[in-house]
Parts: C-alpha cells; structure tokens; sequence
C-alpha cells in the first residue's frame, strides 16, 4: 500500500488502539476472525481515522469530529432494554419482523424469531462469528472493499445480524432491525450484519438506529445479492443530539436482480451514511435514494460509490437535503463504469433546498466512464425556495409557513416516492411533516 | 456500436502523429546551463536587466518552491520529471531592435505556423475586405518574445501591450502593483517553479474606458530541445475597459517530454471586460504515448471590480498532459464569470482541466459550458469547482458538462465540486457520459451522409455552444484543429 504511516496519532487513534489491544481476547470468534479482526486493524493503524485531507472525507473531518474515543459498550442495562422495546415506533404499522439490538448487542426476549418463514434463517451476529458459521468465513469482510472506517469495524465488531435468504423463498414479512443505544454512559458500538440473499430470494429490510447520548456509533451492513434476486432496504438514521453515527453498507449484485436502498436522516450530530454498491451480474435495476432533514448543527454526509462491472446494468440515485439553522449537508456519488460494462444506464441527482443563510450544502457528483456505449448523467442543484411557487400558494390564502411546509413535502416526496412499500412511504410522509411542524412550532 | 469499427482502425493507423506542426527550427539559441538553483535564476533575471525586487521576489518564489510537493491529486500519470534536466532559459542568440532583424528563420517557422507576424504583409493586403479584424501578435519563442506587431497603433488609444520583460523596465510600477495579486507566488508548485523562472510573456494594460481597438494575441513556440517554457501573462483591464486576448501554442515533435508551467493573471476592475481565449495545440506525443509536452498551467482572473467580467474560452486539442484550471475570482459585486472549454484528447493523451467559479461578492453570476471528447486510448476528466460564500447573496450558477466517448479503450471522467454558503445562491449542475447514438448517425446516413461526415456532424454539434464564444479567427483554426485531432474518427 502506497500510504504514509504517519506517526503522529491523535487520542481517539490512541484511545482505539487501546480499546482493541484489551478488547480482542473478549470478542466473539478466534481462529480466522481472530485473524481478520487483526488484518483489519493493522489497516485501521495505516490509514488512522479518515480526516478533511482524504478525499472521500474532504467534508466531514471525521478525525477531528470524534475528539476522542468512547469506551466498548458493555451489556445492555435494564433500563436500556425496556427503552428499546419501544423504539422503530414509526414503523410498528408494517407488521415486520422485529429483531432488537440493545447497545450493540442481540435482545432474544425483544426480538421476533419464531415461526419464521421457509428459507429464512436468522442468527445474531456475535454467535455466528463464535461458531465459525460458514457465511461468515465466505462473506464477511469480502463483499467491497471499503475503507478505513470498515476496516475499525471489522477489527472491533461485536453484534449484529446475520439473515439468509434459501434460493427462490419469498420472506413475506419485512425485517425491522431496531438498533437502541440507552442513555447511561456515552460508548463506543461496533454492530455489523451480513445478509445473504440467494438467487431467485426476495426479502424486505429495514433498519432504524436510535438513541444515544454522545454515542460513537460504527455500523456495517454487508448484501451478498444473488441473480433475480429482489431486495429493498431501507435505513432510518435518528439518535441523540450528540451522537455522531457512521455506517457503511456494501453490497454486491447479481444477474437480472433489483435493489432498492432507501437512507433517510433527521437526528444525531454527525451522520455519515456510505454505500459502496457493486454490480456483478447484468441485466440488474437498482435505485439508490434518500433524504436528509438537518437542523441546528446536524451534520449529514451521504457518500454513494456505485461501480458497473457488469453490463447492460441501469442504476438511478435520487438524494434530497432540506437544510435549516446552521446545518450541513454533503452529498458525494461516484458512478463508475467499467470498459467491460457496456450498455450501462446511470443517473444521479442531487438536490439541496436552503432554508436558512447558515446552512451550507456541499455536492460532489463524480463520473468515472470506461466504457463508450454507456448513457450516464448526473445533475445537482442547490438554492432556496422557489418565491413564485410560495405566492402562488400564498396568494391563495395559505399562511407563509405551511406553504413552505408544503413544499418542503413535494421536495421530499419525490425521492420518498421511490419506496416500494406503501406504508412505509406513508410512514416517512408523516415524519416529514412531523419535522416540519417542529420546525415552524 | 461501439463507434463505427472502420473509425477504430483508421484511428489506429492515423492516430496522433499527424501532429502538422511538429517541425524544428534551426536557430542559433543562447541557452541557461541546464538545470535549476538559485543561479539559473539569477541568470534570468540579470538577462532580462530586471531591478533588484524582482530578483528578490524570484529568489523568494524559488526557495518556496524546494519546500513543496508536486501535486497528485489530478488524474494524470507521468514518470516523475527531473527539474535537473531542463533547460529554464533560451533565446535566439541574436538581440533584436526591430523587427527586420528577426530572424528570417524564425519568421519563416511563425508563417510556418499561419501567424501574420509582419505587419507590412498584412497590410499590402490591396484591398482587405471592410471591418476585417486586425489581430497585434506578441510572438514568443522558446522563452523570448521575438515580435510585437501593432505597436503604435495600440499606443495611440493607450493600450500597453508588450513582453512582461519590457513592462517590467517600462512600466516597473504597474507590474509591481498587479504581478502576483492573483495567482501569489506561493499559489501552487508550478506556478511557484513559474514565478521562480519565467522568462517572458505578455503584458496588457487597458486604461479605463478604453475599448482595445484589435484582439490582442500570444503564439507561443517551444523549439529547443530539452527546455520548458514559462511564461507569464499579466492582463489588467481598468475601468470601464474591454479587452479581446487570444493565445495560441505549438511545438516540434520530439521524444522526450518538454515542460510547460505557464501563469495567467487576469484583473478587471469595475465594469471591465476582459475575454481570454486559448487554442492549445502542443505536440501531444506519439502514439504509443512517447514525447510530448507536459502541460501544468495555472490561470486565473480576478474579477476586482463591481460588474466586471472575465470569460475564458479554451480549445485544448495537444499536450501529453493538460493540467489546467482557468478560474474567476468574483469578488466585485455583479461581476461574471464565464468558462467556456472544449477538451479532446486522442492517442495516450491525458487531460485533467475545468475551472473554479469562486462566488464571493453579491449578485455574482457564473456559467460553464464544458464539453470533452475523448478516443484512442486518453484519459479526459472534467474537474471543477463552484463555491458561493455566505456573503455572496443571490450568486447564481449554471453549470453543463458533457462528454463524448469514441472508442472503448478511453475514459471521461467528471469530478464537480458545489458548494453553497447561503441560502440566496442558485446552483445549478448537469453532466452528461454517452457515445454519438446510433439514431442520430442512422438520421444522417439516411440523409446521404457518409459514416465519418455523420460523425463529424455530430461532433460539430456537440461542441458549437463553446466554438460560438471564440473569435472569428481562432473559431476557424480551432475547428480545423478538432478535425486533426479526431482525424479518422470524426473525418
């Protein structure tokens, strides 16, 4: 690797170092996950903590962001537990499957797995990787190369999901990954969960990340897709007002597949959603959208890394960001194309709606073409308000704010629209309109 | 159809060594002892008789530039340059006092090239059509500007237009109140080497109100072998003024890789206008990727008055490697700034060019029309910049990139950067990837076209937003320029 050891190292770097030195006896799996948490680190220790300078990270200085490192979350509390029974309300209307991470870690007696559907198996992370499942020593940590950040979770990963889907089975009951962090004692939570979908599979999954006080939360989410392969999976990140939350999904895809990822953001301090998507196989659709509600000094980074190694593949990627107060909003999406990967239809928009002249809105839409029978775009824009649209509902007797609530909405909705599910649509509408009325109340 | 396959071959076989201006003069030249210290650049500035601050702020620019870096955030690849194995000065070895003693030589490679560098030809013309536009040329070979055209004539209306040498004795003020204000000496690693060691380039001052009475242009000519060029332009338009520049390059074939680290500085003040344009053809090497020259140049205007505007129009068809950023700084409110760019690249040529839109006085408004081609084996990225600061209200930007792909063996990339600090800025941004589709050649073979002229065509269309700001003159030299590049592929 071409990379500098810099030997100066900050206190969280320190801190992490520590962290892992004592940590690892205690981690779930020996043996080859033992080994890859090392491999892992030692990359961690080369790359340190991804700061403005590295130019994937040039918006959101993660390094000096964390400050310092958080101790390992230890066992859930009880309290931390009767909170996350409660938590992925928004979502109780979809009648999904429910599996409950408590400060990282799986919660049986929360969590629904009986009864489960033909060709589901679901098993928690920490006990998959402490028996030496198979689809852990095939997949895990090999799906797409990530970065630094991946590399820190794969060293320190604790708990997590690990779900297969057997060829051709239809799992009819969304599963809801409800992440909880109490509020005792600010930690460090490294959750990882792989998803296995076999060809033909189809399956609905949701997460939703909530709580925390000044967490450091690291999560990964790793989709091996097979061919004609159906997934959905959609991300809801919200936390306290000091959490800074980085999470990584990778995903590979086969042949003739669809993949929808949808990432949608109204709390925290810090977010940093990273998809690093893949296309193996030809003939895939995928539609790649999300949505950012920022406010104060919420901080939101969506960096999408979409690579067309196959051909014939059409991928769509549609991201809104509303910003008020003093927030930021990035976005960076990378479309590459392979020479090999002819025939691909790419597009990606980006747009940034100002509410306030604090906010700032930062895109980077990045083209990279090797191939020439291709048809790839992208656009962006950025500005405040239209004022012709907001007098023409005004003139029309509707107050100033909820004409700007209004379309504020319209904005949103079109990325939400992409969404599959139907109450899971409305579910997010209605979030919508909660911010907004929180903005105007 | 991956482009038409009987375009690939005849690609292949044309290629880029149809390079026409790949001729080499034979001269007499006064050279600087290869190689780079502190006596190179002493030998510079005493050559060109400067006073003593220039030297200093040379000598300044210099031991900055042995603290930096190369920069290698571009997407371009080169084996690493020995600076050691330059030639940083040479000059026709005669001194001249008028133009009849130019060299008839160095006469003969500027008619080579298609420059009316005499003025007296030009004007036994008998009788030239009406409102014919005259163009004063500046002409500079390897590092020394050889000629001025049109001197009186400019002097008449007050127009300042001669090499940055001359300026620097002349007009020692001027060049010190603006040299360095745009792109400082310590800006980046080339064009720090540049402030270091330039030798020459053109100096243009319009005084205000003044409309300059005939385009201004630079050809520049690399002929010796083993050297760089670096020249430096300095424009300034004061107020209310206006001023057309056109720029020009060549350079003989050679094998090995020749340096070309040039600085622009541009500065309007309120209510002037200045339009730059450049129809880049430096020899882009071989085939194979062998020769050619090494092309790191840094451009930027500073738009300092209020509704100032600066519009930078590029035809980028040579060099091995074009690393290249015009820009505008819009600080005086209402000011414009525009970028107008067409980039080809053919063989293993590889370019790495856009342009930063820096918004920082109210109402600034800011366009970018980029369109790349690229075949053979090149590399073309689109890397650009648009930033609106907080106190920029009501900055508006639109921005429009487009590639084109012949062949599957290139790549074009886009890397924009937007970013927005106040809600009142507008930013608008598309890009676009895509070969010439097959319906639009199907459309025109019907129509009797042959495959090659239906590309042409097409091509044509692609890139006439940008050819359409160019001077009339230049605007048919670069068309005649893009068909070189692609020949066999756009016929």
């Amino acid at each position: 690797m071409n990379i500098e050891v810099r030997s100066m190292k900050n206190a969280a770097e320190l801190a992490l170092a520590e962290v892992f030195a004592s940590a690892k006896a205690t981690l779930p799996g020996n043996g080859a996950v033992a080994a890859l948490r090392e491999a892992a680190f030692r990359r961690f220790e080369v790359e340190g903590l991804p700061h403005r300078r590295i130019e994937q990270w040039k918006y959101t200085d993660l390094r000096a962001m964390l400050g310092e490192a958080k101790p390992l979350a230890s066992a859930p509390g009880a309290t931390a537990k009767t909170q996350a029974r409660d938590a992925g309300a928004l979502l109780a209307d979809m009648g999904a499957r429910r599996l409950v991470f408590a400060d990282g870690a799986f919660v049986p007696e929360l969590s629904d797995v009986t009864a489960l559907e033909a060709g589901l198996t679901i098993r928690s992370m920490a006990e998959a990787l402490a028996a030496g499942d198979p689809l852990v020593a095939a997949h895990l940590g090999k799906v797409v190369d990530g970065d630094g950040v991946v590399a820190l979770n794969t060293a320190l990963m604790g708990d997590g999901a690990m779900i297969h889907v057997a060829a051709g089975a239809t799992v009819e009951r969304p599963i809801h990954l409800v992440f909880f962090a109490g509020d005792d004692r600010p930690a460090s939570l490294f959750t990882r969960s792989l998803v296995v979908i076999e060809k033909g599979a189809r399956v609905m999954l949701v997460e939703s990340h909530e709580g925390g006080t000044e967490h450091q939360i690291n999560t990964v989410l790793e989709f091996v897709v097979g061919d004609d392969a159906h997934v959905d999976h959609v991300k809801l990140t919200g936390g306290g007002s000091g959490v800074v939350h980085v999470s990584s999904l990778m995903a590979s895809i086969g042949a003739h597949a669809r993949f929808n990822a949808f990432t949608f953001n109204t709390s925290a301090a810090v977010v940093r959603n990273q998809l690093f998507l893949r296309f193996d196989g030809e003939g895939t659709v995928a539609g790649i959208r999300g949505a950012s509600l920022l406010k104060g000094k919420q901080h939101a980074d969506t960096t999408v890394v979409v690579d067309h190694v196959a051909r014939g593949c059409l991928s769509r990627e549609m991201f809104k960001m509303v910003l008020d107060e003093s927030s930021r909003g990035v976005f960076q999406g990378k479309i590459t194309v392979r020479q090999k990967a002819q025939k691909t239809d790419a597009r990606m928009m980006t747009q940034a709606l100002l509410l306030s002249d604090e906010c700032e809105a930062d895109h980077k839409p990045e083209l990279e073409i090797f191939a020439d029978d291709v048809q790839c775009g992208h656009g962006a824009t950025t500005g405040a308000l239209d004022d012709d649209l907001k007098f023409y509902l005004m003139a029309r007797g509707i107050p100033r704010k909820e004409a700007e609530a209004l379309l504020v909405q319209a904005f949103v909705g079109e990325a939400i629209e992409g969404i599959e599910h139907a109450g899971l649509r409305d579910a997010l509408m209605d979030s919508v309109v909660a911010w907004l009325r929180a903005r105007a109340g | 159809m991956p482009a038409v396959q009987e375009t690939i071959e005849r690609v292949r076989r044309i290629d880029v060594d149809q390079y026409k201006y790949g001729f080499v003069t034979d001269i007499e030249s006064d050279k600087a002892p290869k190689g780079l210290n502190e006596d190179t650049v002493r030998f510079i500035s005493a050559k060109k008789s400067e006073p003593e601050w220039m030297l200093n702020w040379r000598l300044d620019a210099y031991r900055r530039w042995l603290t930096m870096k190369e920069p290698t955030w571009a997407r371009v690849d080169y084996p690493k340059i020995n600076y050691q194995d330059y030639y940083y000065y040479a000059a026709p070895k005669k001194k001249l006092n008028s133009l009849d003693e130019v060299d008839p030589e160095i006469l003969k490679t500027y008619e080579k090239l298609g420059i009316p560098l005499r003025e007296q030809e030009m004007l036994a013309g008998v009788a030239r059509p009406e409102g014919e536009r005259r163009v004063a040329v500046d002409a500079v070979f390897d590092s020394v500007s050889v000629a001025t055209t049109f001197q009186a004539e400019l002097k008449r209306a007050g127009v300042i237009f001669m090499p940055i040498s001359e300026a620097l004795r002349e007009h020692p003020d001027l060049v010190k109140k603006y040299l360095g204000t745009v792109v400082p000496s310590s800006d980046n690693f080339f064009a720090t080497l540049n402030s270091a060691v330039f030798s020459d380039g053109s100096f243009v001052y319009v005084p205000p109100g003044v409309r300059c009475p005939m385009e201004l242009s630079t050809y520049f000519r690399m002929n010796e072998k083993d050297t760089g060029q670096f020249e430096r332009t300095l424009i300034i338009a004061d107020k209310g003024s206006y001023v057309s520049y056109l720029e020009g390059c060549t350079a003989p074939m050679r094998d090995e890789n020749q340096l070309h680290a040039a600085v622009v500085e541009l500065v309007t003040l309120d209510d002037a206008e200045i339009k730059y344009s450049t129809v880049q053809n430096w020899y882009p090497g071989d085939a194979e990727g062998k020769g050619g020259i090494y092309n790191f140049v840094t451009k930027r205007g500073d738009c300092r008055g209020a509704r100032s505007k600066i519009s930078w129009t590029q035809v980028e068809t040579g060099s091995a490697i074009t690393w290249k950023y015009p820009s505008c700084i819009l600080r005086g409110d209402n000011s414009r700034g525009e970028f107008y760019s067409i980039a080809i690249s053919n063989g293993r040529q590889q370019v790495d060019s856009g342009t930063k839109m820096l918004h920082l006085g109210k109402n600034t408004t800011s366009r970018i029309i980029s369109k790349g081609i690229s075949a053979g084996k090149s590399s073309n990225t689109y890397r650009g910049q648009v930033m609106a600061h907080k106190r920029a209200k009501g900055a508006r930007n639109f921005t429009n990139c487009d590639s084109l792909l012949i062949g599957d063996k290139c790549g074009a990339h886009t890397v924009p950067y937007i970013e927005a600090k106040n809600s009142s800025a507008k930013i608008e941004h598309e890009a676009t990837t895509s070969k010439i589709s097959e319906e639009m050649l199907f459309y025109c073979r019907q129509r009797g076209l042959s495959a090659e002229d239906a590309v042409a065509l097409v091509v044509n269309g692609f890139v006439k937003d940008v050819l359409q700001q160019l001077p009339m003159e230049f605007a048919v030299e670069a068309q005649k320029l893009i068909s070189i590049s692609l020949e066999g592929s756009v016929g």
